[in-house]
């Protein structure tokens, strides 16, 4: 079976910074999967090559067999990506962004599908509220939502939880489980290590644009018998 | 075909819910120009035997068109940018040219509504007469859309507002006012004649305003053939910086 997500010796520069060192990961169809590490471990800019909007100064990358330069339009079709920054076009309601977003993505009627999104990110009473007026927990979940309006087969949240509330959090575990439970393949970025240690089957843990660790949930912890993810987070950085 | 399709009726939306400031506005600037100079030299001045207020209208509009559509696309880019909205259009497989055709087409849209707003508001203080109704088509939609391509340039281009706007005056405002809009350039010294042909605007300008009374400084085969030229060349320039990636793709 194809992998979901490709990713061969990837490096990225900003000036003289050393954004990504050499990143290789393989992510099969179906995993839930976890990008851990701390600030500035380059997360984001990882994904940012996946999804195109950085270009890697050498390596390669792929969804779905798709290279993501030469293959674009078919790479960016697989994939759906909550950014990290919270981010919204003030010119429009939630609908009209999800509907445009629909469009961007090849989708005219889309609203059987915008409908149930919204539901499950309890979003239906703001569907006729400009961007401009919701909450920065209500932007989070948009975001959310402007990445699955397309359906994509792999779907990368960039910390979606971060300022979003308890009962919202359990709600958007639940969807995305689900979808990871119909095929989709999940991609999650979290500093709430409890998250990942509950939600992801396998974890990669990056440091200084290095991959320092790569294994499945179950053996880290086994290797560290009686921690937290976050301990074991902790002890293999400092090693 | 459905990517270009949303992404140009977005790009029209975010200018016509702010029609007052995108549209109605250069329209009465137009106005205010027409008013003043029209009524001070009116009385005095005949260019190509054509009473001056007659002569100056088809520059206002032409004028505006060209800086309305840069304005569109230009301030479009640079706020998506700004505000970090640009990835959701950098994220969907919309191929370059289409993301070229959409910005266009709606610089080219907002450039002629601007244009034919300042048309009916002024066409009612002097005499106008239509000779050569394509040749104010081909201009003004020529016109629109080089300035809508200039507009990407500049908009992917700043990083700031005033890098726009230094771009807006110091290089859009000049070319489009020292391009014939408020006078023939036979009333100018032969120097700056001779400047007068290397600035592109002034061929849209002549050329426009050709099909209202025609006659102009330059054949407007001659002018037409300029500004596809350029249209061409600024068209290849932007599709290669966004395939490249430049500035929007780090
Ligand atoms: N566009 C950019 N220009 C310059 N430097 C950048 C850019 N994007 C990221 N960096 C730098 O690259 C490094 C990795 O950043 P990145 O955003 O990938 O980290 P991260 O792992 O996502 O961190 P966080 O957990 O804080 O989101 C950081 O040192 C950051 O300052
Ligand atoms: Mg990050």
């Amino acid at each position: 079976m194809l992998p979901a997500v490709s990713i061969v010796d990837v490096v990225k520069h900003f000036g003289a910074l050393k954004a990504l060192a050499g990143v290789s990961l393989e992510i099969g169809q179906g995993e839930f999967f976890g990008l851990l590490g701390p600030n500035g471990a380059g997360k984001t800019t990882l994904i940012s090559c996946l999804a195109g909007l950085v270009r890697p100064d050498s390596g390669r990358l792929s969804v779905l067999g798709h290279d993501v330069t030469k293959d674009f339009r078919e790479a960016r079709r697989n994939l759906g990506v909550v950014p990290q920054e919270l981010v919204f076009d003030p010119f429009f309601n939630v609908r009209e962004t999800l509907r445009i977003q629909s469009g961007y993505f090849g989708i005219r009627k889309n609203d059987d599908w915008i409908d149930e999104i919204l539901e499950n990110l309890d979003l239906t009473s703001k569907a006729d509220v400009n961007m401009r007026r919701l909450s920065g927990g209500m932007k989070r979940r948009v975001l959310v939502a402007q990445a699955l309006v397309h359906k994509p087969p792999v779907i990368v949240l960039d910390e979606p939880t971060a300022g979003v509330d308890v009962e919202l959090r359990q709600g958007l575990w639940q969807f995305i489980r689900r979808l990871n439970g119909e095929g989709h393949t999940i991609i999650l970025t979290t500093h709430y290590l409890e998250e990942a240690e509950a939600l992801c089957n396998r974890i990669a843990l990056m440091k200084q644009g290095k991959v320092v660790a790569l294994d499945t949930t179950a053996n880290l912890m086994a290797a560290h018998p009686g921690a937290s993810l976050e301990e074991v987070f902790v002890r293999t950085l400092q090693s | 075909m459905i990517g270009f399709f949303t992404l140009f009726e977005k790009e029209f939306l975010r200018f016509w819910k702010v029609s007052f400031q995108t549209v109605a506005a250069p329209v009465l600037t137009a106005l205010l120009y027409l008013l003043i100079f029209g009524h001070v030299l009116d009385e005095h001045v005949q260019v190509h035997g054509v009473r001056y207020a007659s002569f100056l209208i088809p520059g206002l509009v032409m004028m505006q068109v060209l800086q309305n559509a840069f304005a569109n696309s230009s301030s479009s880019l640079i706020q998506a940018k700004i505000t970090g909205s640009i990835v959701f259009v950098l994220l969907p497989p919309i191929p370059y040219s289409a993301f070229f055709a959409a910005y266009v087409l709606a610089a080219v849209v907002r450039g002629l509504m601007v244009g034919l707003g300042v048309l009916v508001a002024t066409v009612w203080f002097a005499e106008l007469k239509v000779v050569a109704p394509l040749w104010i088509v081909a201009f003004s939609v020529l016109g629109g859309a080089l300035f809508g391509a200039a507009g990407m340039i500049a908009g992917i281009w700043a990083e700031k507002f005033d890098q726009l706007a230094a771009f807006q005056n110091f290089l859009i405002m000049p070319l489009t006012m020292l391009s014939g809009v408020f006078y023939s350039i036979h009333s100018l010294p032969a120097f700056w004649q001779g400047v007068s042909h290397y600035n592109p605007v002034f061929y849209m300008i002549d050329g426009f305003r050709y099909g209202f009374f025609g006659v102009s400084d330059v054949p407007p085969e001659n002018s037409l053939a300029v500004v596809v030229a350029c249209f061409l060349a600024m068209s290849w320039l932007t599709l290669r910086l966004l395939k490249q990636g430049w500035k929007l793709r780090a």
